[in-house]
C-alpha cells in the first residue's frame, strides 16, 4: 500500500506542476483512491501463450513441409547416390504390378531394364530439361519441359478467360448493381470458390469437352482449352472476390468527386475507381494465377494428360500438378521417378511462393505510395 | 440590389426512407452572389445543397418531390441528363478529395472525360483553373507531383480548380473550410469572394462568422425547414424570427 500511495502521489504532483502551477497558488495534492499496481492476470497469460503456441505450430508445419519436399527432391542432384539396388527394386515392383498374367515375359523385361536403366534413367540436368516425359519405360525420360509448358499454357488460358470476366463482374457488383442484387451476387460467386474441384473437373470432362468439340470441331476432345475453361471456373471466384473488396475499399468521396465533375458512371469506374484499386486488382490476379497453377484435379480430368510440347491451345497437355497427382500413388518410394516428382513439387512450391511474395510486396509498396502522395 | 435569379426551388420535399429531411423548401438563389446556408447539424442544409446537383440520387431510398429550376429548367424533370447537369453545377466537398493522381491530371480530369485530349488546350485549361483557384503560383513548378502531397488548404484549392476546369455556372460548397486552419480558411474565403464575379456560389457552413464574411444572402435551416432567408446583413443584424436570432447569438445549435 505504501508503494501504491507513492505512485499515486507521483502522478498527481506531475499533473499539478505541469498544467496548473500557474493557476493555483497552493500546490496541495488531491487525495484520490487509485490503485495502479501492476496485476498478474492468469487467464490472459494462458490465452496469450496458447495462441502464440498455435501460431508457431502452424508456422513450423509449413517450414517442415518445405524442408521435406526439398529433401525428397534433393537426390536427383547427386546421381551417384542412385545405386543399382534401388533401381532393381523399382523395376521389380513397377512391372510386377502392371501386368501379372504374362509372368515369363515380365522376368525377361525385368532383367533387361535392370541392365539398361542404370545411367540413362538418371535425372541429370540434361535429362530434366528434355522434351519427353516417359518416367515408366525401359529407358525412362524425365524431361520436365512439356509439363512446365503444359502448366503455363493452361494457366494462361484460364486467366485470360477468367480475369476479364471476374474483374468486370466485380466492377458491376461494386459499382452498378443495386444494393439488393449485390447482396445476392457476391456471396453466390464466392460460394463457387468452395466448390469441390473434382465436380468442376467432372463437369468439364463430361459436358464441356463434348460441347466445345462439337462447337469448334477440333481433333482432341480433352485439351488445354477445355482444361483452361474449367480452370477459369475455379479462378474466377478468387479473382472476383479480392477485386470486389479492392474496388469497394476505394473511398466513396473519390467516386463522388468524379460524378460531381460530370463524369458518367462508366468513366468514374474506369478512370477513378479501377486505377485507385490497381494494387488490389493486381493481387487478385496473382492469387488467381496461383490457384490455377496449383490446381490438380481439374486439369487431371480435363486436359487429356498427354505431355506434348506444342503451342496449339487445342492439343492435350499434361501439367506439373496433374503429373504429381497421377503418378505419386504408383511410384516406388525412393526411386528416381519419386525424387523427380518431388522436384516438380518444389518447382510448384517456389513458383507459388514467388507469386505470393510479389503480390504482397508490390501491393504494399504501391498502396503506400498511392495514398501517401509520394508517387 | 437587383440581380437575376439563378436557382429557384419550389416546395422541395425530400425523404430518406421514413425521414422527412427537407420540408417544403422554396428559395430563390441569385446569380453571381454568394448564398450561405446555415443551421445546426442535421438541419438539412447539406441535403438541400446536394439536391441542387442531384448528388442525392446516389443514396438509396431517397424520394424527392417539388421542383428545382436552374435557369428556368426543372432539373428533376425526367428528360434531364444528370451528367450534363453536374458539369454545369460543380461541387466542392467538406473533405478535400483530390484523386490519387498528379496535380495536372487532377485538374485535367474533367476536360479529359469531356473529350479534350489536345495537350495545348489541356495545359491552358489547367493553368487558367489553377490561377483562378489561387494555387498556380504555389504549384506551377511541380504539376507532376501527386495531389495528395499538397497541404490541406492547397488540396481544397486544387479541388476548386478541378471543379472550375469543367467550366460550371454554379459552385456548390459543402463546408469547404471546416477542416482547414484559419490561414488556409481565409485564403479560401478570399477566393470565394473573387469567384462570385463569374459564378453563382452556394455555400454550406457551420461557421457563422464565415457566413457573415463571405455571403450576400443567408438562409437559416432548422429541422428540415427553411426558417428565414434574407440578405446576410439583415439576418445577422435584425433577424425576423426568434429561432434565427437564438441560433446566431449562440443560444443553441
Amino acid at each position: 500500500m505504501i508503494l501504491n500511495r507513492t505512485q499515486t502521489n507521483a502522478f498527481s504532483t506531475d499533473r499539478n506542476t505541469r498544467s496548473s502551477a500557474h493557476l493555483y497558488t497552493t500546490s496541495k495534492i488531491a487525495s484520490g483512491n487509485i490503485n495502479l499496481k501492476k496485476r498478474f492476470r492468469i487467464g490472459e497469460f494462458i490465452a496469450e501463450n496458447i495462441i502464440k503456441g498455435v501460431s508457431f505450430i502452424s508456422f513450423a508445419v509449413i517450414v517442415l513441409i518445405f524442408i521435406f519436399v526439398f529433401r525428397e527432391a534433393a537426390p536427383i542432384f547427386s546421381p551417384a547416390k542412385q545405386t543399382s539396388v534401388t533401381n532393381s527394386e523399382l523395376v521389380q515392383e513397377t512391372y510386377g504390378e502392371e501386368s501379372s498374367t504374362a509372368s515369363e515375359h515380365i522376368t525377361e523385361q525385368k532383367n533387361k531394364s535392370v541392365e539398361s536403366s542404370g545411367y540413362e534413367g538418371d535425372a541429370t540436368a540434361k535429362n530434366l530439361l528434355g522434351k519427353e516425359w516417359q518416367p515408366v519405360s525401359e529407358n525412362p525420360k524425365y524431361g520436365l519441359l512439356p509439363l512446365i509448358i503444359g502448366s503455363f499454357k493452361v494457366t494462361f488460358i484460364a486467366v485470360l478467360i477468367g480475369a476479364p470476366i471476374a474483374i468486370l463482374a466485380a466492377l458491376y457488383t461494386s459499382f452498378f448493381a443495386p444494393r439488393k442484387l449485390r447482396e445476392i451476387l457476391k456471396p453466390t460467386i464466392e460460394f463457387l470458390s468452395g466448390f469441390p474441384s473434382v465436380v468442376i473437373g467432372f463437369f468439364a470432362l463430361v459436358t464441356l469437352a463434348s460441347l466445345f468439340q462439337h462447337f469448334f470441331g477440333y481433333q482432341y476432345r480433352l485439351n488445354a482449352f477445355v482444361g483452361g475453361i474449367a480452370l477459369s471456373l475455379a479462378a474466377i471466384p478468387i479473382i472476383y472476390s479480392v477485386t470486389e473488396d479492392a474496388l469497394s475499399a476505394v473511398p466513396k468521396f473519390m467516386t463522388e468527386a468524379s460524378l460531381a465533375l460530370g463524369a458518367t458512371k462508366w468513366q468514374t469506374a474506369l478512370f477513378v475507381v479501377l486505377p485507385a484499386a490497381t494494387p488490389g486488382v493486381f493481387a487478385a490476379l496473382l492469387l488467381g494465377v496461383g490457384r490455377a497453377f496449383g490446381e490438380t484435379m481439374i486439369v487431371l480430368m480435363a486436359t487429356g494428360n498427354a505431355s506434348l510440347m506444342s503451342m496449339n491451345f487445342f492439343e492435350p497437355i499434361r501439367t506439373m500438378s496433374a503429373t504429381i497427382g497421377a503418378e505419386m500413388a504408383e511410384v516406388v518410394f525412393g526411386d528416381t521417378h519419386y525424387n523427380v516428382l518431388f522436384f516438380i513439387g518444389s518447382i510448384l512450391f517456389i513458383f507459388t511462393f514467388i507469386l505470393n511474395a510479389v503480390a504482397e510486396f508490390y501491393v504494399r509498396n504501391k498502396l503506400q505510395k498511392k495514398f501517401q502522395g509520394t508517387a | 440590389m437587383t440581380t437575376e435569379t439563378k436557382i429557384i426551388t419550389k416546395n422541395l420535399n425530400l425523404h430518406y426512407g421514413e425521414k422527412h429531411a427537407l420540408k417544403n423548401i422554396s428559395l430563390d438563389i441569385p446569380a453571381n452572389r454568394v448564398t450561405a446556408l446555415i443551421g445546426p447539424s442535421g438541419c438539412g442544409k447539406s441535403t438541400f445543397l446536394r439536391s441542387l446537383n442531384r448528388m442525392n440520387d446516389l443514396i438509396d431510398n431517397v424520394r424527392i418531390d417539388g421542383s428545382v429550376l436552374i435557369d428556368g429548367t426543372d432539373i428533376y424533370y425526367n428528360g434531364i441528363d444528370v451528367v450534363e447537369l453536374r458539369k454545369k453545377v460543380g461541387m466542392i466537398f467538406q473533405k478535400s478529395n483530390p484523386f490519387p493522381k498528379s496535380i495536372f491530371d487532377n485538374v485535367a480530369y474533367g476536360p479529359r472525360i469531356n473529350g479534350v485530349h489536345d495537350k495545348k488546350i489541356l495545359d491552358e485549361i489547367v493553368e487558367k483553373s489553377l490561377q483562378r483557384s489561387a494555387l498556380w503560383s504555389e504549384v506551377k513548378d511541380d504539376l507532376k507531383k501527386s495531389g495528395l502531397a499538397l497541404s490541406g488548404g492547397q488540396q481544397q484549392r486544387l479541388c476548386i480548380a478541378r471543379a472550375l476546369a469543367v467550366n460550371p455556372d454554379i459552385l456548390l460548397m459543402d463546408e469547404p473550410a471546416s477542416a482547414l486552419d484559419p490561414l488556409a480558411t481565409s485564403k479560401i474565403e478570399e477566393l470565394i469572394y473573387e469567384l462570385k464575379e463569374n459564378y453563382t456560389i452556394v455555400i454550406v457552413t457551420h461557421n457563422m462568422q464565415q457566413a457573415a464574411r463571405v455571403s450576400d444572402y443567408t438562409a437559416f435551416f432548422y429541422l428540415g425547414s427553411l426558417i428565414e432567408y434574407d440578405e446576410t446583413k439583415k439576418i445577422f443584424t435584425t433577424p425576423k424570427e426568434k429561432q434565427t436570432e437564438d441560433y446566431i447569438t449562440g443560444r443553441f445549435g
